[in-house]
């Protein structure tokens, strides 16, 4: 018996240790982020000179993680240029981040969809005398990444897409497919296809795109929910790109700097115009120029064309709002509030982002934004 | 554990005319404890059912029959037959596998291993239930799935007649319900062993004596005097695995490859679990998605009550029999 209360206290003080040494690693890990953040700030400090940084404050944020290294690197730049201001940013998902807007735990919280009316009407209880509005602020493209053996630069359109990943299209050699490449060695192969099998607003952005552009082949309503007939899934952008790099004959949709990091091919897409259009941010820039309002007022909803035709215009891409007050934000970090979105909305700042996966908006669209950041109140 | 009562005398301390200071905080600070306890279940127990019910009442579908789960939908419909599907699956899978193994181990470590060789093996598998599940599920995703081929084109080729082991879609990747059973008996291991080797420490030495003296061999002593009186101990040890089982998360999401379709066929992609669902869903869900979420939860709670109490019973009904009480 003595033994054995020897050798049980035993085992947990060695997993206490390991729970120790754990901790303190954790702890260093992110003694480093913030050396190497505040290094990363200052060797970016020529753009940090048109900073204007208003009142010093701490401001309070969550929502979506798609935009999650967007922010991250507005805030080290920011916070280099500003001593004193922090910017704290949870990615919880943007439904987590509408949540806790409207509970009036964060200053903003962003989200790859519009506020719903339903939404906005709970926005009431926090914005005195106001609503909570979008500013589109991160822009972003889908790609169609795919992996398959001698083919390097596979052609798709919206009702093949839509069919490939609704199981009604099977096979590579597909004539389908084979009519959008002509000439490429499209082998007599099943299709792997994956898709998220969280909730997310890539999804929804896709399936959007699928229900405007399939020509009714995508018989779903567009949702952040997988609704596609089968298929296989996997757990985020990370799980989708890992699973189209690790299997053969696979395809999946993630955001472009996954498609980038994983070095995965991405399909172009035959919109229509006179040749298929790359994912690239140029071209996705180009959608987001013709965008048009969908908001009212000093909301800056976007609507975006899915079924543009325009010449290099790539038309699968997601923009991620920042959601905010356009009355009653909190008074103490109002004017921190306002000074962070402006820099995020500059070139400067569009620009930084850019370099990260992201599509830097084009300027009709940040001059609007731009317009109604100092309205806020 | 809670399954060493043998040693518990029969009278309750508290009883005991004793006004010392001491004794009394003492008590009251265990009495505390306990009532804590009760208290903590009655308000999970309540906060799941209240927000539960208000996202039930505006379910178009069956909860307990629906497949799909879209409860942002216009028309909301959301159900865990799926979902209670795959998690019962797949820990009876694991069950069925870390429970022999299990005891096995146990049995070597404290019956056949020598001493030397038995307190460091006992330390290890000690120390394998302290790894954190997200390392199970990077292992799991990153090296025993694509190590699963073989044996799941086996499975296919030779039990494929049995229905559940027929793989219908060729050339998928094993991210299925078996894989995840597997991924979990190993997960659950290291406490089912923890636990039975405990228990069979505590077999008294008279018996295992007797038993040999009256001529049995190593493997009948163990059959006749270990096995009967630790399996009360053995039965807790389970339920503390299949608890485990039943509410693992972050390595059956990253692990499975989920979808809506209830499916036998065990070594097809497809399927879900509750805590899995939960984890995948939760960040981008509506008001009523995550009500949704908690009324599944509220249902992993039951199931696991249930099963907890269906163990309980056994065990109650096993002591005497067993001689646990001697």
């Amino acid at each position: 018996m003595k033994l054995q209360r020897n050798g049980r206290s035993k085992a947990l003080a060695i997993g206490a240790m390991a729970l120790v040494s754990s901790l303190s690693l954790a702890a260093c890990g992110s003694d480093n982020n913030n050396t190497t953040s505040a290094s990363g700030g200052s060797s970016g400090s020529s753009s940090a000179a048109a900073i204007n940084c208003g009142k010093p404050g701490a401001l309070i944020a969550a929502g979506s993680t798609a935009q999650g290294n967007a922010i991250d690197l507005w805030k080290t730049t920011f916070g280099a240029a500003c001593s004193g201001t922090t910017v704290n940013y949870g990615g919880v998902g943007s439904g987590a981040g509408i949540q806790q807007f409207t509970q009036g735990k964060v200053q903003f919280a962003g989200s790859d969809s519009a506020l719903k009316p339903a939404e906005v009407d709970a926005t009431k209880a926090v914005c005195t005398g106001g609503q909570g509005i979008d500013l589109p602020m991160v822009g972003g493209l889908i790609s169609l990444v795919y992996n398959i053996e001698g083919v390097d630069n596979l052609v798709l359109d919206g009702p093949t897409a839509a069919k490939i990943f609704d199981s009604q299209i099977t096979k590579w050699n597909d004539p389908a497919i084979a009519a959008l490449n002509p000439g490429a060695k499209l082998p007599d192969a099943d299709i792997q296809s994956f898709h998220r099998s969280d909730d997310s607003g890539t999804t929804d952005n896709l399936t959007h795109y699928f229900a405007k552009a399939s020509s009714g082949a995508w018989s779903y309503p567009a949702s952040k929910t997988w609704a596609g007939k089968g298929g296989q899934s996997a757990n985020g952008s990370a799980g989708v790109s890992a699973q189209v790099k690790q299997v053969k004959n696979s395809i999946g949709y993630v955001e472009l700097s996954y498609a980038q990091t994983n070095s995965l091919k991405s399909a172009a897409i035959n919109t229509g115009a006179s040749k298929p259009v790359a994912a690239t941010t140029e071209n996705a820039a180009n959608t987001f120029a013709k965008a048009k309002i969908a908001g009212t007022g000093s909301d800056l909803a976007l609507s975006l064309d899915y079924a543009t035709k325009d010449e290099g215009s790539y038309p699968l891409v997601l923009v991620t709002y920042e959601i905010v007050c356009d009355k009653g934000n909190k008074a103490d970090t109002l004017d921190t509030l306002k000074a962070f979105l402006t820099y995020t909305a500059s070139d400067s700042g569009q620009k930084a982002i850019g370099e990260k996966g992201y599509v830097p908006l084009p300027k009709e669209l940040t001059d609007k934004v731009n317009a109604v950041i100092p309205t806020l109140a | 554990m809670t399954s060493s009562p043998p040693a518990a005398p029969r009278g309750r301390v508290g009883r005991q005319r004793d006004s010392r200071v001491g004794d009394k905080i003492f008590m009251n600070l265990a009495r505390g404890s306990g009532i804590l306890l009760l208290v903590v279940m009655a308000a999970i127990a309540g906060f799941l059912a209240w927000r539960s019910g208000l996202a039930l009442s505006k379910n178009d579908g069956h909860f307990l029959t629906t497949f799909e789960w879209a409860p942002d939908a216009p028309k909301p419909v959301f159900g865990i037959a799926v979902l209670a599907f795959g998690t019962i699956v797949s820990a009876i899978i694991a069950m069925a596998i870390a429970v022999p193994v299990a005891i096995g181990i146990a049995l070597f470590i404290s019956h056949y291993a020598p001493r030397k060789i038995a307190q460091p093996f006992a330390y290890l598998v000690d120390l394998l239930a302290a790894v954190p599940s997200i390392v199970y599920g990077l292992w799991g995703a990153l090296f025993l799935v694509p190590h699963m081929d073989g044996l799941t084109s086996w499975l296919n080729q030779y039990l494929g007649w049995t229905y559940i082991f027929d793989q219908t879609k060729t050339g998928t990747v094993p991210r299925n319900l078996f894989t995840v059973g597997i991924l979990l008996a190993i997960m659950i291991l290291p406490i089912i062993t923890a636990v039975s080797r405990e228990v069979f420490r505590q077999v008294p030495r008279m018996h295992e004596e007797a038993a040999l003296a009256l001529g049995a061999t190593r493997w009948e002593m163990i059959r006749t005097a270990v096995l009967p009186f630790g399996r009360p101990g053995i039965i807790s040890a389970s339920m503390l695995g299949l608890g485990r089982a039943l509410g693992e998360t972050i390595a059956v999401a990253v692990v499975l490859s989920s979808n809506s379709v209830l499916s036998l066929h065990i070594l097809d992609p497809g399927g879900g679990t509750f805590a899995q669902n939960i984890a995948l869903k939760f960040a981008e869900a509506g008001n009523n998605g995550r009500n949704a979420l908690m009324a599944s939860g509220l249902v992993l709670f039951v199931i696991t009550l249930l099963v907890n109490g269906a163990a309980r019973l056994i065990v109650a009904r096993r002591k005497e029999y067993s001689g646990a009480a001697a």
